[in-house]
Formats: structure tokens, C-alpha cells, sequence
């Protein structure tokens, strides 16, 4: 091979590199990107069972109970729609009635539960998750005593 | 009163580092000596300024004085003392100023030991430098001053947040900002030079100590930090792809492939001009990764505070100094001469596929971190990019850059026989598969990828150890010159063998963990059991007890190996009373380089508590790959031909760029 040659094999052995890079990126977002959801936007938008979402909202007072060994349930409200979960593990340690949670995972067949994988409810006593906190505040929900929202 | 003089103090930083940014760089274009002799001058001046103000800063949290709003805000008479002086920057404001006071500690270090530096080139680094303290001194005293007063003086303050009550908190944040900000010295080292519009191998050895230095320490803190997260949160992850860890990630990435850059500019003068874009790419991550943590655009433990001036603040600095930056890099690159030329296959070809490897994972992590936000404020649409996506995509890309890793420093500059270093690997091949295959007899069950993973592992511990016994020419000469070559080996090459060495340790830790741990959520009654492990662990009944600041609920367990109790754990909820916040303590025992990891869950009704178990094997290894890595950079920066004050090599050095400047 002459130089120019093999400064070409080179140059293209990178981009090729690189063009493959751009691909694995395309096809994991593809993959593994979770869209968030109010439970008031899960009566217009289609969520087919199985697909992963977030699922953001409050706690509904009054609907939490534990079940077998570590399940626990609970409802998700924006006070528009409700969505009942389950989940199994443990729950975090700002979980409360009333407050705000992130649930992660997705819908069972029939689309009735949700099931989560991961339950997010962090920081401190005036943490609201910002995209749950975005997202009621575009609704008009007020939040009760001495919830602020930022 | 106190108070005021330290307020004061920082609005003198702002003064000397104006003075600082502008004189010296006057000095270099006029020639004038006396104008650039001002930079060292102005730099120790404005680092003992900026010192003296974050005494003055860490006295008002000693001292509980809550007429100082930070303070009232961060802080409570009750903390134990190491957490009211870690608290300083444990806020928004506070971390700022030790940002600043690193960024001043690192210009006073350049005009102390950068004695054998050209002047020109010290004077144009120290102005830049100069541009960067001038800029975030701005920033805090404009929007997030630490000094400001309340009055009337609240009798009691607000507390910490609990989960930066921690030693971590003291530890983890000044090691991040040591190498987030230690690059800063590699950017002004990029601009001064594109300044001048000479740049040479000479050139890479300045920059490389400071390389070295700030990547040991970025080491150190993203280790820390994830150490910090694993046992502090209690839900048992050490890596979350959290953007926040990810901003710290990026700039490592870039750093990473800095240091080898770099190399081959200081040994064969090739890659110049990309070794500066280097330089400038790895800061403008850093400067990148402070916007997202401070600028409150995410929401996560790091965004203490959520102020629009401030996010709006800091990305009018990115944009002046990447853009400034940036622009100056196109404008006078085309002018650098190509550097020497050397086949693909060559340590030179080697060092490139490590920096086309590590950038382009850069890359990656900036696009899963920065996609959601670019489409939030886009379309308004939210999503969220996780663990799944990092793994894939980062995962992968690592694969072939970690096989290559005992390659590189087997080849020959310039042209090198991949053949030959082939069948010199040709033992740690087999001992990584040999290891992996023992593995996979003593313990069994598991994917069978988690076992490639670990001959990779073991194939890079033994790939180091065939670097180092290959240059001492061990089974060529006798074993007493062996081991005499081997001592003197530079440091350097002991540097690489260790570095590499760490990364394969990490590697080993990383898949024990994702592909063997175990966990186990049941619920417990005192008398209950549950094995992890192989070891049984019994649940002995719960203890309220009380600290300085919190209450707590701890649960006790005894743990067992085949019927013999061999040790025990207390596992616990605090409640931290002055901001009723609960925090997990969770109970984490170490038993050689795997760790049992108890966390308490909630009480049920019929008195049990629900308890969450983890098994996580050689899971130490991760971070003590890490430290091995940081240990290697360290080694390397105690080399004698790269030993910063040096005078020997920077007088030849010298001759040497005026040489080319001759030419």
C-alpha cells in the first residue's frame, strides 16, 4: 500500500468507527428511553403493556397497603386520572401519603396496574420531583399546606 | 464584622485577578518583563485572599453564626464540628467558593513551581487562569454571594440536608473539585500556547504533570463519590449514570485521553493539534458538568438550589470560554505543523485508538445526558435516559479499547509488530482465561458473558505484570539483573503497569457485582433468618436509640457461616429532627473484598419490619482499582524526567523551542 493509501485505510477505519458509535446510540435510545406520563394524560396516550414509562404524580391519601411479604400498593393521582400500582421492595424513605413520587416500570396486561421497578421519592420534606411538579402545576392542581413549588 | 472583611477579601480576588488577566498578557505583547512578572505576583496574592475569605467563611459555621444567611440555612448549633466545617461546602454558595479557592490554589502552584517555564508562556497561562478566577469570583459575588446578612439573627438554624452528614462530605467534594478544576491549568496551558502560536514537545511535558495530577485526583473523587452513594443512600447501587455522575464521568473520559495524547506529542511531536483541542474539550466538560450541577436545570441531590440567574450566569460563562476557546483553536491551528508520522500499528497507532475509543465515549454520556434536556426545553417533552442506555453504548465501546490496553505499551513508537506483542500477551491470554475457567469451577451458575468479562479482568492484570517483566527482561537476563532493571525502570512505566493494573481490578469488581450479587427482600420477625451469600444472617430485635441530631431506630443482626457466628451488624432509619427528614443507615459488613449489605424497610403491622439483603462480591474491588489507578498517576508524576521544577530538562527544553522557534 502506498502512504496515501493506507492514511485513507486509516481515516476511514475511523469514521467507520465512529459511524458505528452514532448507531449503537441510535439503536439504544430506541431502546431504553422511559417517556414520562401524568395519570391524566394515560387516557388519551396509547401505553401499550410492557412498555417502560415513568409514571409521576401523588400519592393518593388513604391507598397505600402492604401486602404479601414486602408488595406494596398504592395509588398515583393528579387528581385528573388515578393509576393503582404494586411494587415489591422497599420503598424510600420520603415516601408519604400525599406527597409526590416517580414511579418507574410499566403497565400489566389489560393495562388496569402498574407495575414498578423503582420507586423515587427523594431529598427532603419540600422536594417535589420537578417533572411531577411541572406537570400538576400545568393542570391547576394546588398542593396542600406547605408544599412550594419551584 | 469579621464577616464584612471576609466579604471584602473576595471582592479584592475579584481586583487582583482582573489586575491578573490583563497586565501579564500586556507584558507578553509588548515584551515588556515587568508586566508579566506582575502574573505570579498577582496569582499568590489572589489565592491568599480567596483563602482568607473561606476562613472567614468556615469561622461563621464554627462559630453557629446564623446572622450569616448561608449559614442560617446550611446549618444548626447541634452539628458535631466536622460537619459544620464540611457543611461550608455542602450548599450552593459554599461549594462555590471552594470551587474558586482550588481554581486560585492551582494558579498560586503554576506561579511557585512553574519556575523553568518560558516567561512568555507562564505569564499568558497565569492571565488566562486570571479570566477563569475573574469570572466565577463574578459569579459569587453577583449571585450567590455566602456573605450576605440576616437581620434580625435567627436563633437557630435550618440544618444540613442529613445525607451530607457524612465524612464523605469532607472528603469527596475537595478531591472532585482538585481534578474538575486541576484541568483548568491544562486549558490555560492550550490558550497561552495558541496565544503565542508556538507549540511543541516541550509543551507536552509542562502540561503533562498537571494532567497527571488533576486525573489522579478526579480518580480519587469519582471513586469517593461512588463509595459515598453506595453506602450512604441504602439502596446498594455504586454507579447510577445519575447526570450528575455523568457530568464528573465526561471530563475524566477526556482527561483519560489527555494524559495519552499527550504522551505522543511529548515523545514524538505528533498529534499537536489535537492534544490542545484535548486540553480545551476536557475543561469546557468541567466547566460543563459545574452548569448542570449548579444551575439547578436538574434535579438531584447536588442541586442544593434552584435561582434562574445563576443557571443563566453560568452558561454565559461556558459559552465565553469554550466559544472563546473554541474560536481561537480554529483561527491559529491551521498554522501548527504535523508532528512526526508513524505507521497504524505503532505505540503512536495504539495511543490514537485509546483517544478515538475515549472520546467517542464522551460523546456517548454527553448524548444520553444532554438529550433530555435538549428535548425537554425543545418540545417540552419529558424523558428520561437510564441506566439501560450508559450500559449499552459505554459498555460495548469499552470492550475493545480494554483488550488493546496491555497491547499499547508493548508496541514500538513509530512502527510496531502487533505479531510480536501478540505472542508476548500470549500468557496473560491464558492466564485471564485459566482464572476465569477456576471461577467458574469454584463457584458456577451465572451468564457465561460474566465470565469473558472476568478472563478480560484477569488478562489485564497479568498484561501489566508482562509489560513490567518484559522491560526488566526477565527470562533474558539473570534473575538478579532482572530484578535490578526493574527497580530502575523510570517511573513512568511503573506508572502505566499500575494504572492498567487498576483498570483491570475495576473491570474484575464491575462484573463480579452485576453478574453475581444476590438480593433478598423479606419481611422479619426477631428470630428470623435469611442467607445471602453463603453466609445466614439472624435478626435480633430492634433498638431505638438518640444522637446529637436525630433519632434512631437500628436493627440487629448476627451473622453466621455454617452454624458458627462469626460476626454481626446494626443496620438503621435515623430521623433527623430539625428537618424531619428519615435517612437509611444501612449495615454493611466487609469480608475480604465482598461486602453483606443490610438496609431496614418499613414496620408491617403484625411487628415485623421488611428487610432488604444484598450480597455483593469482590464489589471492592471497584474502588480499590480506583485508588490503584490514582496510585499510578501518582508514580508517573514522580518520574524524574517529568518532576515539575525540573531545571535540567526545561534549560535543554528551552534551547530546544528556540530551535524550532529558528527554524
Amino acid at each position: 500500500m502506498t502512504r496515501k493509501q493506507k492514511r485513507l485505510a486509516v481515516i476511514g477505519g475511523g469514521v467507520g468507527f465512529l459511524l458505528a458509535a452514532v448507531l449503537l446510540v441510535m439503536f439504544a435510545f430506541s431502546q431504553s428511553i422511559a417517556y414520562f406520563y401524568v395519570p391524566g394524560d394515560l387516557a388519551t396516550a396509547n401505553v401499550p403493556p410492557g412498555t417502560r414509562i415513568r409514571l409521576g404524580g401523588l400519592v393518593e391519601t388513604g391507598t397505600v397497603k402492604r401486602g404479601e411479604g414486602s408488595t406494596v400498593t398504592f395509588a398515583v393521582t393528579d387528581t385528573i386520572g388515578t393509576v393503582p400500582v404494586t411494587y415489591t421492595g422497599i420503598l424510600p424513605d420520603l415516601f408519604r401519603e400525599g406527597q409526590g413520587v416517580v414511579a418507574e416500570g410499566s403497565f400489566a396486561a389489560g393495562r388496569s396496574v402498574f407495575v414498578a421497578d423503582t420507586v423515587l421519592a427523594k431529598h427532603d420534606e419540600t422536594y417535589m420531583p420537578k417533572d411531577v411538579a411541572d406537570r400538576l402545576k400545568a393542570q391547576g392542581v394546588t398542593l396542600s399546606g406547605k408544599e412550594t413549588i419551584r | 464584622m469579621i464577616i464584612e472583611i471576609g466579604h471584602y477579601a473576595l471582592i479584592l480576588v475579584l481586583a487582583t485577578s482582573i489586575v491578573q488577566s490583563l497586565l501579564p498578557l500586556a507584558g507578553t505583547l509588548r515584551n515588556d518583563p515587568a508586566l508579566m512578572a506582575v502574573a505570579p505576583a498577582a496569582a499568590t496574592a489572589g489565592f491568599l485572599l480567596t483563602l482568607f475569605s473561606f476562613f472567614v467563611l468556615t469561622f461563621a459555621y464554627v462559630t453557629s453564626d446564623f446572622s450569616v444567611r448561608n449559614v442560617w440555612e446550611n446549618s444548626h448549633s447541634l452539628k458535631p464540628m466536622i460537619y459544620k466545617v464540611s457543611g461550608v461546602w455542602g450548599n450552593h454558595e459554599g461549594s462555590m467558593m471552594l470551587w474558586l479557592l482550588i481554581l486560585a490554589f492551582f494558579s498560586a502552584l503554576v506561579a511557585t513551581f512553574g519556575g523553568n517555564l518560558p516567561d512568555r508562556l507562564k505569564a499568558n497561562v497565569l492571565a488566562v487562569q486570571g479570566w477563569i478566577t475573574a469570572a466565577f469570583a463574578l459569579f459569587i459575588l453577583l449571585t450567590s454571594n455566602p456573605f450576605l446578612r440576616l437581620d434580625p439573627a435567627p436563633g437557630e438554624g435550618k440544618d444540613l440536608n442529613p445525607i451530607l452528614q457524612d465524612v464523605g462530605l469532607a472528603i469527596h467534594p475537595p478531591l472532585l473539585y482538585l481534578g474538575y478544576v486541576g484541568f483548568s491549568v491544562c486549558f490555560s496551558f492550550a490558550i497561552a500556547a495558541l496565544i503565542d502560536g508556538r507549540i511543541d514537545a516541550a509543551w507536552a511535558r509542562w502540561v503533562r504533570p498537571w494532567a497527571l495530577m488533576a486525573w489522579s485526583f478526579l480518580t480519587a473523587g469519582i471513586a469517593m463519590g461512588s463509595y459515598w452513594a453506595y453506602y450512604e443512600l441504602g439502596w446498594g447501587g455504586w454507579w447510577f449514570w445519575d447526570p450528575v455522575e455523568n457530568a464528573s464521568f465526561m471530563p475524566w473520559l477526556a482527561g483519560t485521553a489527555l494524559l495519552h495524547s499527550a504522551l505522543v506529542m511529548e515523545k514524538r511531536e505528533a498529534l499537536k493539534i489535537w492534544t490542545v483541542l484535548l486540553a480545551i474539550l476536557t475543561f469546557s466538560l468541567s466547566l460543563l458538568g459545574t452548569f448542570l450541577v449548579r444551575s439547578g436545570v436538574l434535579t438531584s441531590v447536588h442541586a442544593f438550589a434552584t435561582d434562574p440567574t445563576r443557571g443563566v450566569f453560568i452558561l454565559a460563562i461556558l459559552i465565553v470560554f469554550i466559544g472563546g476557546a473554541l474560536s481561537l483553536f480554529a483561527f491559529r491551528a491551521p498554522a501548527l505543523k504535523a508532528g512526526g508520522l508513524f505507521a497504524p500499528m505503532s505505540r503512536e497507532g495504539a495511543l490514537v485508538f485509546n483517544n478515538l475509543i475515549l472520546t467517542t465515549a464522551a460523546a456517548t454520556v454527553l448524548t444520553g445526558t444532554l438529550y433530555p434536556l435538549v428535548l425537554e426545553s425543545l418540545t417540552g417533552e419529558k424523558i428520561s435516559v437510564g441506566a439501560p442506555f450508559f450500559n449499552m453504548t459505554f459498555g460495548l465501546l469499552m470492550v475493545p479499547l480494554l483488550l488493546a490496553v496491555p497491547f499499547g505499551p508493548l508496541l514500538a513508537w513509530k512502527r510496531g509488530d502487533i505479531l510480536a506483542a501478540g505472542q508476548r500477551l500470549f500468557a496473560a491470554v491464558g492466564v485471564g482465561l485459566a482464572l476465569a475457567a477456576i471461577v467458574q469451577w469454584m463457584h458456577g451458575g451465572g451468564p457465561v458473558l460474566a465470565y469473558f468479562g472476568l478472563a478480560l479482568g484477569f488478562y489485564m492484570l497479568a498484561g501489566s505484570v508482562t509489560d513490567l517483566a518484559l522491560r526488566a527482561g526477565v527470562g533474558k537476563v539473570s534473575a538478579g539483573i532482572a530484578r535490578k532493571r526493574l527497580f530502575g525502570l523510570p517511573g513512568s512505566a511503573f506508572g502505566t503497569a499500575l494504572a492498567h493494573f487498576g483498570v483491570g481490578v475495576t473491570v474484575i469488581g464491575v462484573v463480579a457485582v452485576t453478574a453475581f450479587e444476590t438480593e433478598h427482600v423479606v419481611e422479619m420477625k426477631p428470630g428470623a433468618t435469611v442467607s445471602a451469600g453463603g453466609y445466614t444472617l439472624t435478626f435480633d430485635g430492634i433498638r431505638q436509640g438518640r444522637g446529637p441530631n436525630y433519632t434512631e431506630e437500628s436493627g440487629h443482626f448476627s451473622i453466621s457461616r455454617g452454624g458458627v457466628k462469626t460476626s454481626e451488624v446494626w443496620s438503621s432509619k435515623r430521623l433527623y429532627t430539625a428537618r424531619r427528614m428519615p435517612t437509611t443507615e444501612a449495615g454493611i459488613r466487609t469480608f475480604g473484598l465482598s461486602q453483606l449489605y443490610v438496609s431496614l424497610g418499613d414496620h408491617m403491622g403484625d411487628g415485623g419490619i421488611v428487610v432488604r439483603v444484598w450480597w455483593k462480591p469482590m464489589i471492592l474491588c471497584i474502588w480499590l482499582g480506583a485508588l490503584i489507578m490514582m496510585a499510578g498517576g501518582a508514580v508517573s508524576l514522580f518520574d524524574r524526567r517529568l518532576r515539575i521544577g525540573a531545571p535540567q530538562g526545561a534549560r535543554t527544553t528551552k534551547a530546544a523551542a528556540r530551535l524550532e522557534a529558528a527554524e
